[in-house]
């Protein structure tokens, strides 16, 4: 089948030959990695954005390398789309199944082939759990530093598509820096390495183009992870303000005071009114935002440390400060924080999670133009924010059942990322583009970008059969944005089943 | 010169005309001989934009490192990966185009781990923006990182973002007596614990290394660690003769060779002598021995070996890519130059 990417169009695969290529698969993958029945592949129809579902043709659960590079020599030498999956927690619709391809689950190649506590490296396979690495490290004191909300869950492979972060990435960075080799299959079933155990590699730096490529460029078959120590102790400041304004100018004047933070987090009063009855975590809900500000490292260190934070949050006029007495308490008090999805959860049928991220500095401006559109849709909107990486998670609150809501929320969500872009941000921080924010995409990016991108994508796969439709969105699409802008409102993605 | 004479020129040049882009010419000794005319990119300078409390800085690519690292002085920050200038010249444009990281590497990243954003030229004269001022962006794929380091073989850097951050409260170096293989094994169980390491060298029987962090923080490494406390100027000098290669060991006309290996490979048996950094990760050495063999014994190591200053590069600079890789790398060249218009030659023979 010939087929070649295109920028100006998404590919149309309705001629795939469903017969020849379930055949095929069956007799080059053991029987029970193969799901094709409508009832076995219903739990693959979509991920962690739960809006927008699809059912692929086949599943198939790979179990070790060599299973992935038949699967996609198959499927390249058939022109049949492959979508690849690791948990399925991703919040953008990257993992949601193509209608005429092939969901490639990874989540059975889940072993850790090695820990080397010497060189603070950890080898696993794609499916590996993120939580799982740093339990297996342990023994040795050490860790693996990104810790995304759904860490107990996420597969290590789904981190490096999306170049996952968490709420420590201030000090200790995102996948990106913590990476130091993946092993992949390209679309044409060849293997490469990129990167490496040394501190470096010879030619173009392509791990991080692998990294945070949302599944278009390779398939991960194994990834080289650097280990953190484990900190002695850590302890955590929460801090109340009566203005989320203030909260944010202390957020910029802690790390003006040259104190980098392990962690640097905010919530509004919605997000600790929405939390506290659930977790009971002691917030101050009659604050209008709160900050948790963590320190680790040695005790010393640490105490030397929150006592600088704890003085620069009072000059910052915090009305209220209280700092963890021991690991129970530090605990309890990022319980609430973490909580805050599921909490979202329980008082709102739905939520929409946003993901803008914006220079620090802006934070008070992007809450107090939140506060106008929540008016502006007549929905409530709950704010739990990465506030040292100025990374936001606004949680839109809304009911799909009741008609217009959920296009009046995609609206709302729209605009908070278009006034991210305008402030000198972007429409992602560390959710992904995927299937929902490729509108995002035409307003973050020049067409000329976006064509780059398209033509790094066809260097890596020039039939455009990884991930089709994901990621970076065709030119059409955005010139079709451009004229359908001013209409708010509207349905995107018509094709697509909804919920 | 202006963005729209930068692309005048690009539109002029072509494979046969080629262009070499340079800034302050400080690392014209690296990588392969530059051929073409050249375009300088140092009138393009000047900060755009630096706000202290975002730790973020943005520069046109001609901006001279100093004037960069003094302004981040002047407000208790650094560039964390402490790259090497090789020479008062040195612009942010060539440092981030040679992708080149100092003594703190090991401890905070490379340079390619600071880089936010990069707006640059590409070989059809477009002018493209990637990534941004914010720590936290995954919107695209990685250009701007893809771009730190290719040695200008993509395009024009035009301005750059970095990550940069305040600088440590407390510094201190120790010095021990050692042989190669003790002190590789002393760093390496050093650094998987927390203990404020911020630099290690060894060479000649002598391991330094330096703790930076919290003044509690360093006091207590330093009585784990014990050693040879070395005074503060000493110290400061030490750390930045090593990063500007201005130690005697860098000295002399032998070609210099740079080994990237796994840190905790064991002391490599390969002629003296040797100059051991980035807690064992970065191995110099001074030799005339042939290419392969330097090569083949960082590969077998699970690193690479580049020939760095000097010598014959008649069999290249850098290690030979695999097929799979060399043929990823020449697509990607196509992708931003495909006229081949930008620095031919530099990284391999034909990108």
């Amino acid at each position: 089948m010939k087929r070649q990417h295109d920028p100006e169009r998404e590919q149309d695969f309705a001629d795939v030959d469903r017969r020849q290529l379930l055949s095929e698969l069956a007799a080059s993958v053991p029987r029970p990695a193969l799901l094709c029945e409508p009832e076995d592949l219903r739990p693959y129809e979509c991920d962690g954005l739960a809006a927008y579902r699809r059912l692929p043709l086949a599943v198939v659960l790979a179990e070790d390398e060599a299973q992935v590079v038949a699967v996609l020599k198959i499927c390249h030498r058939l022109g049949v789309p492959v979508v690849a999956r690791g948990a399925g927690t991703g919040l953008s619709g990257g993992a949601m199944p193509h209608g005429q391809g092939v969901l490639l689950s990874l989540a059975k190649m889940k072993r850790i082939l090695k820990i080397d506590p010497l060189a603070a490296t950890a080898v696993v396979e794609p499916g590996v759990r993120n939580l799982a690495i740093s339990e297996a490290a342990a023994a040795h004191g050490l860790y693996y530093a990104p810790d995304p909300s759904s860490q107990i869950a996420c597969t290590i492979g789904g981190n490096v598509a999306e170049n996952a972060g968490g709420v420590h990435c201030l000090k200790y960075g995102l996948t990106v820096h913590n990476v130091l080799k993946v092993r992949a299959v390209t679309m044409a079933g060849e293997i490469v390495e990129l990167g490496g155990a040394a501190p470096d590699a010879p030619g173009y730096d392509l791990l991080a183009v692998m990294i945070g490529s949302e599944g278009l460029l390779a398939v991960v078959t194994e990834v080289v992870v650097k280990l953190t120590p484990k900190p002695q102790t850590a302890q955590v400041i929460m801090a109340s303000f009566d203005d989320v304004g203030r909260a944010g100018d202390a957020v910029a004047a802690i790390i003006g005071a040259g104190i980098i933070p392990a962690g640097l987090e905010m919530m509004d009063k919605a997000a600790t009114a929405a939390v506290e009855p659930f977790v009971n975590a002691g917030y101050d809900l009659a604050a209008e935002a709160i900050l948790l500000c963590e320190s680790d490292g040695t005790v010393a260190e640490v105490d030397e440390e929150i006592a600088r934070m704890r003085r620069v949050l009072d000059a910052s006029g915090a009305t209220g400060i209280r700092v963890s007495r021991d690991e129970a308490e530090r605990l309890k008090f990022w319980a609430g924080r973490k909580a805050a999805f599921p909490a979202a959860g329980r008082i709102s049928p739905d939520y929409y999670c946003i993901d803008g991220t914006i220079p620090r500095r802006r934070l008070g401006e992007m809450l107090r133009a939140i506060g106008g559109m929540e008016r502006k849709f007549g929905l409530r909107c709950i704010n739990v924010f990465h506030a040292g990486d100025g990374n936001l998670h606004p949680l839109i609150l809304y009911d799909a059942n009741e008609p217009g809501q959920t296009a009046r929320t995609e609206a709302f969500g729209a605009e908070i990322l278009e006034l991210s872009v305008a402030l000198g941000g972007t429409i992602t921080g560390e959710h992904g583009v995927g299937f929902e924010k490729l509108d995002g995409m035409c307003v973050q990016f020049a067409s000329e970008e976006l064509a780059a991108f398209h033509r790094l994508k066809a260097a890596f796969d020039p039939q455009g059969l990884l991930n089709p439709g994901k990621a970076v969105p065709s030119l059409h699409r955005c010139a079709e944005f451009g004229r359908m802008h001013v209409h708010r409102g509207e349905l995107k993605f018509p094709d697509i089943e909804r919920f | 010169m202006n963005s729209q004479e930068f692309s005048a020129r690009i539109r002029a040049a072509s494979r046969e005309q080629p262009l070499a882009i340079r800034g302050g010419g400080s690392k014209d000794f690296y990588g392969g001989q530059p051929s073409g005319e050249v375009l300088d990119a140092r009138g393009y300078q000047g900060i755009v934009a630096y706000e202290p409390s975002e730790l973020v800085i943005t520069a046109r690519a001609g901006t001279p490192l100093v004037e960069i690292e003094a302004a981040l002085a002047a407000q208790g920050q650094f560039l964390p990966f402490e790259p090497p200038a090789f020479g008062a010249a040195a612009t942010i444009g060539g440092v981030v185009a040679a992708g080149l990281s100092g003594p703190r590497r090991m401890a905070v990243g490379a340079l390619r781990d600071f880089v936010l954003g990069i707006k640059l030229i590409d070989g059809e004269a477009r002018e493209l923006k990637f990534g941004g001022q914010v720590m936290k962006n995954v919107a695209g794929y990685d250009i701007s990182r893809l771009i730190t380091g290719s040695l200008g073989t993509l395009g024009l850097i035009l301005e750059v973002s970095l990550k940069v951050l305040p600088r440590p409260v407390c510094e201190r170096t120790l010095r021990f007596a050692l042989p190669a293989g003790e002190a590789l094994a002393r760093v390496s169980a050093w650094a998987a614990k927390p203990l404020s390491l911020s630099a290690s060298c060894w060479q000649d029987g002598v391991l330094s290394v330096r703790l930076s962090g919290a003044l509690a923080a360093v006091n207590g490494a330093e009585q784990t660690l014990g050693g040879e406390p070395v005074p503060e100027s000493d110290a400061a000098t030490f750390w930045h003769d090593l990063r500007e290669q201005r130690l005697p060991f860098f000295a002399g006309e032998m070609p210099l060779w740079r080994l990237s290996v796994p840190p905790t490979t064991r002391a490599l048996v390969l002629p003296e002598p040797q100059l051991i950094e980035w807690y064992g990760g970065q191995r110099w050495l001074r030799t005339q021995t042939l290419a392969t063999e330097l090569r083949e014994a960082a590969v077998i190591a699970g690193g690479h070996a580049t020939l760095f200053r000097g010598g014959d590069k008649g069999t290249g600079t850098f290690t030979p890519l695999q097929a799979v890789m060399m043929e990823l790398h020449r697509r990607l060249k196509a992708v931003f130059d495909p006229r081949g218009v930008f620095n031919p030659g530099r990284l391999y023979p034909d990108i």
